[in-house]
């Protein structure tokens, strides 16, 4: 009842609007579902509102409603057509719906850690594991281990395991994206939803850079968020971009996603301080760094 | 003089257990990820390899207790240690490839990796027991003083190594200034032991 009633201050200061209309019991914090505004979210107990997990608009559900997974779908402008998807971290389940709505021949793996996760958007966000999608309840550093060890290759790859208030430690490091780069096909590509802010982002670049060399670091004003995009192949020019992004146009509008207006957002340029170490299985204390300025 | 020595030792011997159970999970993660029953499967570990340190160095210290002993016992502690640094990859390599489910692989590489040093370090305490309780009537005083010597130990190795060795330091390292450290308890333990 305590923990009730703490848990209701919390929320109330954190959304003041939120109503909880479910808790799901798990054995790595609680997932709430929550309306606010005619959002309808999935979040982790007591988190605040820069830390949404993922969000649909009831009004439009078609639309991605966080910035976020609309900017993860940048991907698409490196791999075009992608024929086998590898999704660590399911949320709502928002990216591996669009994707496989988009690309039906495509063949989807989603790893998440949490099986009260997949049970949640399963109920309240309606995804479902059917067709070419499949969800494997693990850990995303086992499921790549695994999967390098039976030959398996994926054509894009979206790391999304990070929410902004815990980052597992060991999917954060350079041994950790070498062999998620090993899992990519030949001129495959790499999507990653990381942290714009902290002392942790000199750090987790030049991890990125060690792992696959220049990469483009994509944030646009409005979101705390930044999206790594990397290839196995050589980035493509901007020309090249701004031509996939308008023959995607037309395919990601019903998402909300202005695709055309990304391309331009995308930085190669390495504004971080290369003399940062790199987070290593041996260093990796990105939790530590996440907290200082 | 023995007593002050005694519960030093009793308080480096508290630090290192929590230090390297915390580090246990940095260990695995690599291998077994970081699900609930990593975690599981290092604090069962760590229990019964404390509990059986517990029984066997009470019974060692029925046999002529001497500090040298728990000198010994450190040194002990010390090399087993070592196996995590120079051979927890390919162990895990090992027994990732064959035990399929993350949940055995994790409890077998723990048992494999922090049990052989954990027992040991595991009988420091009772017999740091014994080497100091002189009458039946203090026995309690004594056991729990050395309770909360070595359990104070324990939470600063928590907090020293959560909050600042891995900003510091590889993990290697850290394993490696355990064992040294685990090392120069020992020649403190010979040094003021061989005046007994």
């Amino acid at each position: 009842m305590k923990h009730a009633l703490l848990l209701a201050f919390g929320l109330a200061c954190a959304f003041p609007t939120a109503e909880v209309i479910h808790e799901e019991p798990s054995l790595y914090g609680k997932i709430l579902v929550t309306r606010e505004a005619g959002f309808l979210c999935m979040q982790f107990s007591g988190r605040t509102e820069r830390r949404r997990q993922s969000c649909i608009d009831e009004r439009a559900p078609g639309k991605m409603a966080l910035h976020y997974t609309r900017m993860m779908m940048a991907s698409l402008l490196l791999a075009p057509e992608p024929e086998s998807i590898l999704i660590t971290g399911l949320g709502g389940g928002t990216l591996p719906k669009a994707l496989a709505e988009l690309l039906p021949e495509a063949h989807i793996d989603v790893v998440e850690i949490d099986p009260a996760v997949v049970s949640v958007a399963d109920r309240f966000f309606d995804f479902q594991a059917v067709g070419n999608t499949r969800v494997f309840v693990r850990d995303a550093r086992v499921f790549t281990r695994r999967a390098l060890r039976d030959g398996n290759r994926y054509e894009l790859i979206l790391l999304d395991t990070f929410d902004g208030d815990y980052i597992p430690e060991h999917l954060m490091t350079l041994e950790y994206l070498q062999q998620t780069r090993r899992l990519l096909a030949p001129n495959g590509v790499l999507a990653a939803n990381t942290f714009a802010i902290s002392r942790l982002y000199d750090h987790e670049s030049e991890t990125y850079y060690r792992a696959f060399g220049p990469f483009f670091n994509f944030t646009i004003r409005d979101s705390a968020n930044r999206i790594v995009l990397a290839s196995t192949a050589p980035l493509p020019d901007h020309s090249t971009l701004r031509r996939a992004a308008r023959s995607w146009r037309q395919r990601l509008a019903p998402y909300g996603i202005p695709i055309t207006s990304y391309p331009r957002r995308f930085d190669r340029a390495q504004r971080w301080n290369r003399d940062r170490r790199p987070l290593t299985d041996q260093y990796s204390p990105a939790n530590v760094l996440q907290r200082m300025d | 003089m023995k007593t002050a020595v005694v519960n030093v030792l009793a308080f480096g011997g508290g630090f290192v257990i929590m230090s390297l159970e915390l580090l246990g999970g940095r260990v695995l993660a690599p291998y077994f990820g970081g699900s609930i029953y990593v975690w599981g499967s290092i604090i069962t570990v760590f229990m019964l390899a404390l509990s059986a340190g517990y029984l066997l160095g009470g019974y060692l210290s029925l046999k002529r207790p001497k500090l040298r002993t728990l000198g010994l016992i450190l040194i002990a502690a010390g090399v087993l240690v070592c196996p995590l640094v120079l051979i927890a990859e390919p162990a895990m390599g090992w027994i990732f490839d064959r035990v399929e489910d993350p949940r055995y692989g994790s409890l077998l590489a723990s048992l494999v990796l922090f049990m052989p040093p954990t027992i040991i370090l595991g009988m420091i305490s009772p017999y740091a027991v014994r080497l100091l309780v002189k009458a039946t009537e203090e026995s309690g005083r004594v056991a729990g003083t050395l309770y909360f010597v070595s359990t104070f130990g324990s939470a600063l190795g928590t907090l020293g190594t959560s909050f600042y060795f891995v900003l510091w330091f590889e993990l290697n390292t850290i394993v490696a200034m355990l064992a040294g450290a685990l090392a120069l308890l020992a020649c403190l333990a010979f040094a003021v032991g061989r005046a007994e």
